[in-house]
């Protein structure tokens, strides 16, 4: 609950009075306020600096180290002040949470001194307000990935001797720095990939005459020469990716990543060159596929990071450079479209189809202008112009605007994202906080009647159960308690909730069966049917037997409540299931009978008499999920 | 030529006074603020202790610094305190009931003397309270269709998870049986007197109206 808002408590108890004269049942009593102490105010002496609140501020929080009694370890007898050896400036922030219920984070702050003081008070930094989350996270993450460089480069330095020879190999391919081995390599694979390149190129010049025959091309008149690099490069390729595949910790994510598709494209066609060299008609194809030996260039993007950055800057504006090319290719069309109908009446006119007319159209809008295409008529003419002047500005004059713009878009749904994101983590922090007050209530509930059942056997094992509540907590407790009784339903959380609509939709179990399972006297408990009311009778008979026996486990009960409704998932499976958890103790042979369920705990009221008594019949077919859960434990 | 200018110029001016107005309209509206009557007055006034005065005012202004508390601002306070449901009904019911004066805020002064009612007041006044709360039309008269709304406000603060599970029919089921106990002349209506007798006949009503009188 906020702290500002447990202010109005008072007042939203008092307004309970306007459910009294409609309630139909007594209400449950008020939790008496023990230390009605009168609001006093405390110094905290904050290395020297003296601040003051009153003390009520401080218990809005009671579970920081300020709200709790942990501060008394820092009370000075003689000042009668509590001192606290720590920064005065960030206990400014701390304690305006204290006071406004909003914990804010400031700027000129460091940030891990930051979270050293919040974590010295107790206080968690995901509540920081929504006006000082963002930058928050942002410091945080940029001091995250400063720890982790450290971290990498001084793993970098120290040896580690312990890693496999895999994993030194893995690491010496993704960081050629670590080892003088992983370097040669680096270079090695370097120095052949630009021979291979260069050789590609070379292979093509033509190579000056031989005496005899037309002028031939390098690769052709020292064929062998250039083979028997070609085969070298290929060979220590090869190795490199098969070395590189043996390495990684995950094989399959690394035949996926683009370095190994380029590393197969590039070796590829040599090997297909080998099986196919006799057949004299793929050998068209095969010659295209030498093609693919220059992708033997990009090998070195694993060299140069300015390559990989590229490469990721054209990745991430891919959409912009998309919706360029689509408006582009646009207006190409239409002017394409309308050279060509200009230009259909002139006669030997090189725009034969539209298609034709696209390199007209480029050629033009990029003004280049080659020439090889010209329009002849006076309306081709005049569109051609018309078409340059527009290239001008449809590609030079946008293209910064756009870059720009796009730049700036590009950065605010970044931001949009972020928010979004931020938005949702903010609606599940509410969400949680909510389903953690409702589930805190529920949860007393629970440990309330735990400690009620315990009273009735009179033991002292008071000090296991349930955490001490806050007086504040205690109260609106009560104040939920309070409605539950005047509307004569209560608060369950959402698998019973589900439940209870499953079996009710799946009434039709006559309550004439029930009377089979009171056929078993001998069972000092039953598995649970449920009926719309529950009996009040039958855990104040049971308990003490089961109690007995299973003191000592009590203090090791976890309210199971929300684990036990995953028993029962489908009805055919329900019996099953339920017979699994609580096989001890049901006969198996009762699958035929009533619906067998979890109930949930709230039947167990023992001050609950005035909810009118249910139509089963039996007090043996009913049960409380106190007895059955003291049971689960007592099967031991 | 002139004319034409002039009229020009005069509707120009019209339409910049009333712009003019809204912005200050608009200033006014954001720097309203409320101080209470002194606190000597509300002690006279409220049977509350000074030092009760002074806690209750820390807290009310803590959360709403301009002093005033709008029905937006009281349905918000009040559904923290009903995280399983939807407490906007009867909040809004619960604040026309504390605004005594319709003006559709709630001042420090009505606040607390609501407060002094339900938490220090006699049965009588508390009973007539309740009785106001219930009234929505301020009529002077419960009727059923009144009845119903409030407890169908009161059972929606309960949500969706409830052991049983609510039915459509059950604020209705609950308020007949209100009826039954409350209408003596059965006549459909509640009067202040009918509610007056039938709660002081009911022993629940009168032990709960007291259940909190250790709230402060």
């Amino acid at each position: 609950m906020a702290a500002g808002v447990a202010a109005w408590l008072p007042f939203a108890r008092a307004a309970a009075i306007g459910w009294m004269p409609v309630a139909n049942c007594p209400m449950p009593l008020a939790p008496a306020d023990k230390n009605k102490r009168q609001d006093e105010l405390i110094i905290l002496n904050v290395s020297g600096r003296r601040f003051q609140t009153w003390r009520t501020t401080l218990e809005r929080y009671p579970d920081t180290l300020l709200g709790s009694t942990e501060k008394e370890f820092f009370f000075n007898e003689d000042t009668k002040e509590y001192f606290f050896d720590r920064d005065p400036e960030v206990f400014r922030c701390v304690l305006n949470f204290y006071r406004t219920g909003k914990l804010h984070y400031p700027r000129y702050e460091c940030i891990s001194a930051y979270d050293d003081e919040l974590a010295f008070y107790g206080i968690l930094p995901e509540i920081i307000g929504d006006c000082c989350y963002e930058e928050y996270k942002d410091r945080k993450r940029e001091n995250a990935e400063r720890l982790m460089d450290d971290n990498d480069s001084e793993n970098n330095q120290e040896s580690m001797p312990s890693l496999s020879f895999r994993q030194t190999m893995w690491r010496a391919f993704e960081n050629p720095h670590t080892s003088t081995l992983a370097l040669v390599f680096y270079y090695v694979t370097g120095f052949f990939i630009a021979v291979s390149v260069i050789t590609n190129v070379v292979e093509t010049v033509p190579c000056g005459t031989v005496p005899g025959s037309k002028e031939l091309p390098c690769g052709e008149r020292y064929s062998v020469a250039f083979f028997c690099l070609d085969t070298a490069c290929v060979m220590i390729f090869t190795v490199e990716y098969l070395l590189r595949l043996f390495a990684p910790p995950s094989r399959y994510r690394f035949i996926r990543s683009v370095m190994s598709i380029i590393d197969v494209v590039a070796i590829m066609p040599y090997y297909i060159g080998l099986v196919m060299t006799d057949n004299e008609d793929v050998s068209g194809a095969f010659v295209t596929l030498r093609v693919f030996r220059v992708f033997r260039i990009f090998k070195f993007s694993r060299h140069s990071q300015g390559l990989r950055i590229l490469g990721y800057t054209l990745k991430s504006c891919a959409s912009e450079l998309g919706f360029l090319l689509f408006s582009l290719t646009m207006a190409i069309i239409i002017f394409a479209t309308v050279m060509f109908y200009a230009e259909k009446g002139s006669s030997a006119s090189k725009f034969t189809s539209i298609p034709a007319s696209f390199w007209y159209t480029i050629v033009t809008m990029t003004t280049l202008g080659y020439g090889d295409m010209v329009p002849k008529t006076i309306a081709g003419k005049i569109f051609g112009s018309i078409c340059s002047l527009s290239g001008v500005l449809v590609i030079a004059l946008p293209v910064p605007v756009i870059v720009s713009n796009f730049s700036r878009i590009y950065h605010q749904n970044q931001r949009a994202d972020k928010r979004r994101a931020q938005k949702k983590a903010r609606l599940a922090r509410i969400r949680v906080a909510k389903t953690g007050s409702s589930n805190a209530y529920l949860h007393s509930k629970r440990n309330g009647l735990l400690n009620e059942a315990l009273e009735l056997t009179g033991t002292p094992e008071d000090e296991h159960m349930g955490k001490t509540t806050s007086l504040i907590e205690s109260q609106h407790h009560h104040l939920l308690h309070c409605l539950e009784k005047t509307t004569n339903h209560e608060f369950i959380d959402e698998q019973m909730f589900e439940q209870n609509c499953m079996e009710s939709s799946m009434q039709n179990y006559p309550s004439t069966r029930s009377p089979s399972l009171s056929s078993h006297p001998g069972l000092t408990t039953t598995c649970c049917s449920r009926r719309s009311k529950k009996t009040t009778h039958l855990p104040n008979s049971n308990l003490p037997a089961t109690r007995l026996r299973s003191m000592q486990e009590l203090s090791t009960i976890h309210i199971q409540g929300s684990e036990q409704p995953s028993l029962t998932t489908s009805r055919s499976s329900l019996n099953l299931k339920a017979d699994d958890g609580l096989r001890p103790n049901c006969k198996t042979s009762q699958i035929t009978t009533a619906i067998i369920s979890i109930p949930t705990p709230p039947a167990l009221t023992p001050e609950g008499e005035s909810r009118p008594p249910p139509a089963s019949p039996g007090p043996n077919t009913n049960i409380p999920s106190i007895a059955s859960n003291v049971v689960k434990v007592s099967a031991l | 030529m002139g004319a034409v200018m002039g009229t020009f110029s005069s509707l120009q001016t019209k339409q910049r006074r009333p712009s003019k107005d809204k912005i200050e309209d608009e200033l006014e509206m954001t720097i309203v603020c409320h101080r209470p009557e002194g606190l000597e007055q509300l002690e006279a006034q409220t049977n509350f202790t000074k030092r009760e005065l002074q806690v209750l005012y820390r807290g009310f202004k803590n959360e709403c610094p301009s002093g005033v508390v709008n029905e937006e601002t009281f349905k918000q306070i009040y559904a923290q305190f009903f995280p399983h449901g939807d407490a906007s009904t009867y909040a809004h019911y619960l604040f026309n009931a504390f605004d005594t004066t319709q003006t559709g805020s709630v001042k420090f002064e009505d606040f607390v003397t609501a407060l002094s009612i339900l938490l220090r007041g006699t049965v009588h006044e508390k009973l007539r309270w309740t009785f106001n709360l219930y009234d929505i039309n301020k009529d002077g008269y419960i009727n059923k269709e009144e009845m119903i709304d409030i407890v169908k406000a009161i059972y929606d603060m309960m949500g969706k998870y409830t052991y049983p599970v609510l039915k459509e029919d059950t604020p209705r089921q609950h308020v007949d049986v209100f009826f039954q106990k409350m209408d003596k002349n059965k006549d459909g209506i509640v009067t202040l007197d009918e509610f007056l007798e039938s709660c002081q006949e009911d022993d629940n009503i009168m032990r709960s109206l007291q259940l909190f009188q250790n709230v402060m």
